[in-house]
């Protein structure tokens, strides 16, 4: 049995520790916002928060969470940068999104009013395939400045 | 359970294996009433999809709280085509977005064959507002008013009819043209379920599938570790484990994959003989056209070759299929196949079932930009859940087996020989195009089922060599071989590979992509031996008013002709899609010092009539920004006996790092018909980055992608 909060609850985890995170999350728990793209920490598509910090959930193995908090794009909805996503309409088949919202949120926490340079820089660990890029660094830029 | 979707009750039949509705159930023409003697005459009149799908029901039903279902046959890939569909209808019936409620394409619906080659909205769309047309008049009648709610009508209105011709169309448009936001965007945003992978049936089980190590293997023996609750399901070298804790089946189908033996051989050409591969044949020859046999006596010859490898789909989601096994002759599935009819058919082939019995309906996943591993996903469900009867099973596909089982884009090699006279005119166009077939589709090449699974059962299914889309849906490897410019003494032939190991098929533009980067970069070519400015030596031989306009708009928004700072060079590049579809215009801005870097694509574009301006310009930066991917850093990797590309470490794509600026004109097309915008950016935006990379370093470099090593190559070469 593994403790640690999820989106600020407390849950007990049953489940074999080297379990990635990943499918506790969509099996066990039902948040489906983190998706899977890889498994293997190469695409951004499964990014949560662990103590504050964007991680894939996918190479993140349970044990590895005792005591930990982690917040999933659930538990962070709606966020600005959410709003400044459907106000640029930036994405196309919006795979990518959910990740890429907590990469933006985490940077936006350490870094308010960052330029374009920064959050594409930010962004790096993340794979867009349907070339909406531009669209989401204008987005996010966006809700650093408003907010 | 998590529901698919956020609101169970706007999706009745998603979500739950059993079909809710019984009014969704396939309808046959001969239930239908004929609304007048004529109808059957005015039926060849329907827009095509309708023609085809004449009764009303299959495309709208009215609900009696007034919500209007709509169902077409085309299907959300990302592209955001079911908004702009849910305009024209809205517009058509009177009512606002809020009424229309988008049902996913399946067995209730109409079969409108492919979401493929930027047809939907011309088909599709020209349908879907006839169909509506026909709704409105048919609860005007009723109503005996033109003021009417389709609320309190609905009971009283058969759409079990068929749809007339003659039924008059609104003129006037308040959606449509109009920047309406995408519909199925804030469950993506927020992450609600959405997609098949979220799919979770009551009592569903998680499949994976242990693909063999290269093509033609075949399974000698196996063993793995097979934890609680797994079990294993073979049927000749098909091998696949099912369970109902995912993470568990996942570590069994490894133990399996490092515990089975295969017999292999090496069956790959060599990675870097590609141009004498796709040479070498047997080849069917395409002949596009062929105006004068003989070049131009006496004018200078110029000649060049280009290349590109094969590519991947590399969508950011593996493929995914349920399935649900429900008796010996019927099995339900989903899928996020681009044709969920074809694919029905294809599986009932693939296993000697009646299609009647074969119900697949459309579930959205991650971008799909051609034909993926979708299909064979839904197979492979559709397989394990054989071995399961009753029980959903959900198949993901592994990162890797996309990478490398998915059919990839064809490598393609192109030959341009063209005369020039002492004037600057070109005076002869020669081109051969050498490259695998463009589709392998459930049904295709006489109705082999094209679903990898299939090849490997105890009776395996024959997998041919891809074919080509005929010239009437544009070609595959020739299309927009032939250019749109004013050329005389044409001979323009395309060589498709009849047999081949590696498994290619439809991805965007198809034969477009390299045929429009082989035939603008040559036209800079040309340019430069007559000593003419790469946009004027275009205009020059182009006609065409749409053309002009946006090769003209995109060249003034870029700057064109104003002075670039050392290393860096404007390139462009100029096609209509298929030779009937959008016309496109792209400059790039190419910087190249230690590597090759994009800072800017500037485009413009001519889609006809504009349904959704700001879906248009979506798509366009999304087809030009892959499209730059693929240019710049994209191809497959492989031995002698399997590719070795099957991560994004090993296949990489383009990063927020590395993505250019992007500005995106849409010219107003007025009253032309609306054509897709999806595959129209691919080929300009490379032949601009190629035409910028020579401006920018004074070296030709023809062969993709034009990494820093492709450069390199060229130096030498020149040297
Ligand atoms: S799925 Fe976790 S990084 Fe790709
Ligand atoms: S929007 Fe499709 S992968 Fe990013």
């Amino acid at each position: 049995m593994i403790s640690f909060l999820v989106n600020g609850v407390p849950r007990e985890v049953d489940a074999d520790p080297e379990t990635p995170l990943l499918y506790v999350l969509r099996n066990d728990l039902g948040l489906m916002g983190a998706r899977f793209g890889c498994g293997l920490g190469l695409c951004g598509a499964c990014f949560v928060h662990v103590d504050g910090v964007a991680v894939p959930s996918c190479d993140t193995p349970i044990w590895s969470l005792a005591g930990k908090s982690v917040v999933t794009v659930e538990g962070l909805t709606p966020h600005p940068v959410q709003q400044a996503f459907l106000d640029e309409q930036a994405a196309q088949c919006g795979y990518c999104v959910t990740g890429i919202v907590m990469s933006a949120a985490a940077l936006l926490d350490r870094e308010p009013h960052p330029d374009e340079r920064r959050v594409a820089e930010a962004l790096d660990r993340h794979l867009c395939r349907c070339g909406s890029q531009q669209r989401m660094v204008r987005a996010i830029v966006k809700a650093g400045r408003d907010g | 359970m998590a529901e698919p979707r956020n609101d169970p009750s706007a999706h009745p039949r998603h979500g739950s294996p059993a079909p809710a509705d019984p009014s969704a159930e396939p309808r046959t023409d001969p239930s239908a009433e004929p609304r007048t003697k004529t109808s059957a005459e005015s039926r060849t009149d329907l827009p095509k999809d309708l023609a085809a799908n004449p009764i009303l029901s299959r495309w709208i039903r009215v609900q009696p709280d007034g919500v209007i279902d709509v169902q077409v046959g085309k299907v959300e890939l990302g592209q955001g085509i079911v908004t702009a569909l849910a305009q024209i209808a809205a517009d058509e019936l009177g009512v606002g977005m809020d009424a229309v409620r988008m049902v996913p394409a399946g067995p209730g619906g109409p079969d409108e064959g492919m979401t493929a080659g930027s047809m939907s909205i011309m088909d599709s769309g020209s349908a879907l507002r006839v169909a509506a047309a026909n709704v409105r008049a048919l609860f005007e009648a009723a109503a005996g008013t033109a003021d009417f709610s389709y609320a309190e009508w609905a009971d009283r209105v058969d759409l079990n009819v068929c749809a007339l011709a003659d039924v008059p169309l609104r003129s006037e448009a308040v959606l449509v043209g109009q920047d309406v936001a995408r519909l199925d965007l804030p469950d993506k945003i927020f992450g609600r379920p959405r997609y098949i992978q979220d799919m979770r049936l009551p009592g569903q089980l998680f499949g994976r599938v242990v693909r063999p190590p290269s093509r033609g293997a075949r399974l000698l023996s196996v063993t793995g570790d097979l934890a609680d609750g797994v079990s294993v399901v073979r049927d000749g070298s098909f091998l696949g484990l099912v369970g109902a804790d995912e993470a568990r089946v996942v570590r069994c189908a490894e133990s399996f994959r490092r515990g089975s033996r295969w017999a292999e051989h090496d069956s790959l050409p060599d990675e870097k003989e590609l141009d004498k591969f796709l040479r070498a044949g047997p080849h069917e020859t395409i002949e596009v056209i062929d105006d004068a046999a003989e070049t131009h006596g006496g004018d200078r010859l110029v000649r060049a070759t280009y290349s590109r490898p094969f590519v991947a789909h590399a969508s950011m989601a593996p493929s995914c299929g349920v399935a649900v096994w429900r008796g010996p002759a019927e099995v339900d599935v989903w899928s996020h196949s681009q044709g969920v009819f074809p694919l029905g058919r294809a599986i009932a082939a693939a296993l000697g079932l009646d299609p009647a019995g074969v119900r697949v309906e459309h579930a959205e996943s991650a971008g799909c930009y051609g034909h993926n591993a979708a299909d064979d996903a839904a197979f492979d469900a559709v397989l394990l859940a054989r071995a399961v009867p009753g029980t959903p099973v959900q198949v993901l596909w592994s990162r890797q087996d996309e990478l490398s089982w998915a059919p990839f884009g064809s490598a393609m090699t192109a030959d341009v020989a063209a005369t020039l006279s002492a004037d600057g005119r070109l005076t002869s166009w020669h081109y051969d195009v050498y490259s695998q077939g463009h589709t392998a589709r459930p049904g295709y090449a006489g109705g082999v089922p094209g679903l990898l699974a299939a090849t490997f059962l105890k009776e395996p299914a024959d997998y041919p060599a891809a074919v080509d889309p005929s010239a009437a849906s544009g070609y595959g490897g020739t299309r927009n071989a032939l250019p749109g410019y004013d050329l005389p003494r044409r001979r323009i032939t395309g060589h498709r590979l009849t047999e081949s190991p590696i498994r290619s098929s439809a991805m965007r533009a198809l034969g477009a992509y390299l045929n429009v980067f082989a035939i603008e970069c040559f036209m800079d070519e040309a340019a430069e031996h007559a000593g003419r400015d790469p946009l004027e030596f275009r205009l020059a031989h182009l006609s065409d008013p749409r053309g002009r306009r946006v090769l003209t708009a995109a060249a003034e928004a870029a700057g064109w002709g104003s002075p670039q700072p050392e290393g860096v060079g404007l390139g462009l590049g100029y096609a209509r899609y298929k030779g009937r579809g959008g016309y496109c215009a792209v400059v790039a801005e190419v910087e190249a010092e230690s590597e090759v870097r994009l800072r800017r694509l500037t485009i413009a574009v001519d889609v006809g009539r504009v349904v959704n301006p700001d879906g248009v310009r979506n798509q366009i930066e999304g087809g030009a920004l892959q499209s730059a991917s693929w240019t710049l850093v994209e191809r497959v990797r492989f031995d002698r006996r399997q590719v070795t590309s099957d991560t994004w470490e090993t296949y990489p794509i383009l990063r927020f790092s590395q993505v250019p600026r992007v500005d995106v004109t849409v010219l107003d097309g007025g009253g032309e018909k609306s054509v897709g915008a999806g595959e129209a950016a691919q080929g300009p935006t490379a032949a601009a980055i190629g035409n910028g990379l020579a401006a920018a370093i004074g070296v030709r470099v023809r062969d993709l992608p034009l990494t820093s090593e492709a450069v390199i190559t060229a130096i030498e070469r020149d040297n």
